[in-house]
């Protein structure tokens, strides 16, 4: 189909979509005027049923809890796919970069960018673990904080150079941490089946509303999520720079 | 106001299609799949909104007057964000090897190398 006849036909397409969309979007109560009444219920009992402040979390982790394993699960498998499609394959090996002028020393990395990277690394993963832990109470949980953290080992590679990084984050302990923050999630949903309740029941005691430790499950499955996200967006960075430092052509390679 | 929050939405879907639809390279195909998935994010947080209202967090520091906006509708545009990430991560690994197997990262010239 050359470019034109695509575009035509896009036009087309786009156009008999606006109009469905359009008027399914008019249909909708306008912009601000009302929420669900699920909404408005969960925002009243969250608090005093759960003994937490932020409702987001206790609907992500508990009334919702079941798409959340999922969701984790998609996160996980994603991450599975990525290591299987980034692997090296037949024609390719692992080598770590090698010095082709030994008698140059290589220039360090600018006292500044260093600097920085150190301030900006204990800084993201201290917020990275305030993040975590404060889930029950604002707005943040175990994937945001996840994320965070693990854009402390890239700031980490920004300010170092390839090797330091990959002794900062060992892969095996970078895939346990993976694995294990989704066979947590599974592992605290069966304490409600032990408990004689349905799966993912909060069982764990609740705490004082407005405590750090409050919450029950909620709070234990944040851990567990931001274990879970740290691990796996980790892997990712280092699967994507493996493409680059590491992984090669036999060809090329003398 | 209406027509303008939800003309956004509509806008960002097409307008992340049409950039699929014309897209010269995989790397920016990517980025444009995420533009027309983010319209879904807005839409839920917009779903979500009240007039007035304040987070659905409640400590008792000094009350905030006025509704809490809807809770749900945030779970869900955070599962919507997450899984948004997965599959660019995904694709993007896909283009890696696309790009080692065809050496291009066009969409066109890759039918032609098929043969």
């Amino acid at each position: 189909m050359s470019r034109r006849a695509r575009l035509v036909f896009f036009a087309v397409a786009a156009a008999a979509l606006a109009v469905t969309l359009g008027a399914g979007l008019a249909g909708l109560p306008s912009f601000g005027s009302q929420i669900s009444s699920y909404a408005r219920m969960l925002n009243d009992v969250a608090s005093p049923q759960r003994h937490v402040t932020d409702v987001v979390s206790a609907i992500t982790f508990d009334y919702r809890g079941i798409d959340t394993l999922f969701e984790e699960f998609i996160l996980l498998g994603a991450v599975a796919g990525i290591s299987v499609l980034l692997r090296p394959l037949s024609d390719e090996v692992r080598e770590l970069p090698e010095d082709k002028a030994p008698d140059r020393a290589i220039p360090p990395p600018s006292p500044a960018v260093w600097l920085l990277a150190v301030l900006l690394s204990s800084l993201l993963a201290l917020v990275g673990l305030e993040t975590i832990t404060h889930g029950v109470l604002t707005p943040g949980g175990g994937f945001q904080a996840g994320v965070v953290l693990a854009s402390a080992l890239y700031v980490v590679y920004l300010g170092t150079d390839y090797v330091t990084v990959e002794r900062f984050q060992p892969d095996a302990l970078l895939e346990i941490a993976d694995g294990a923050g989704a066979f947590g999630y599974v592992v605290i949903g069966l304490l409600g089946l032990l408990a004689g309740d349905v799966f993912l029941t909060n069982v764990v005691g609740l705490g004082v509303t407005g405590n750090l430790i409050a919450g029950g499950t909620i709070a234990v499955l944040n851990v567990v999520v931001g274990v879970e996200v740290f691990g796996g967006f980790a892997i990712l960075a280092s699967e994507f720079l493996d493409q680059t430092a590491v992984i090669r052509t036999k060809t090329r390679r003398r | 106001m209406s027509v303008l929050a939800y003309g956004v939405v509509a806008w960002l879907f097409l307008v992340g299609i049409y950039g699929v639809v014309t897209s010269r390279n995989l790397i920016h195909l990517v980025v444009c799949v995420s533009v027309a998935q983010s319209a879904t994010d807005v839409l839920l947080l917009e779903i979500g909104y009240r007039t007035g209202g304040h987070a659905p967090v409640f400590v008792s520091l000094p009350a905030h007057p006025g509704p809490a906006v809807d809770a749900v509708m945030q779970a869900l545009a955070l599962t919507d964000v997450v899984v948004g990430a997965a599959v660019t991560a995904l694709l993007l690994a896909l283009v890696v090897q696309v790009h080692k197997r065809a050496g291009t990262l066009d969409p066109d010239a890759l039918r032609a190398t098929r043969e």
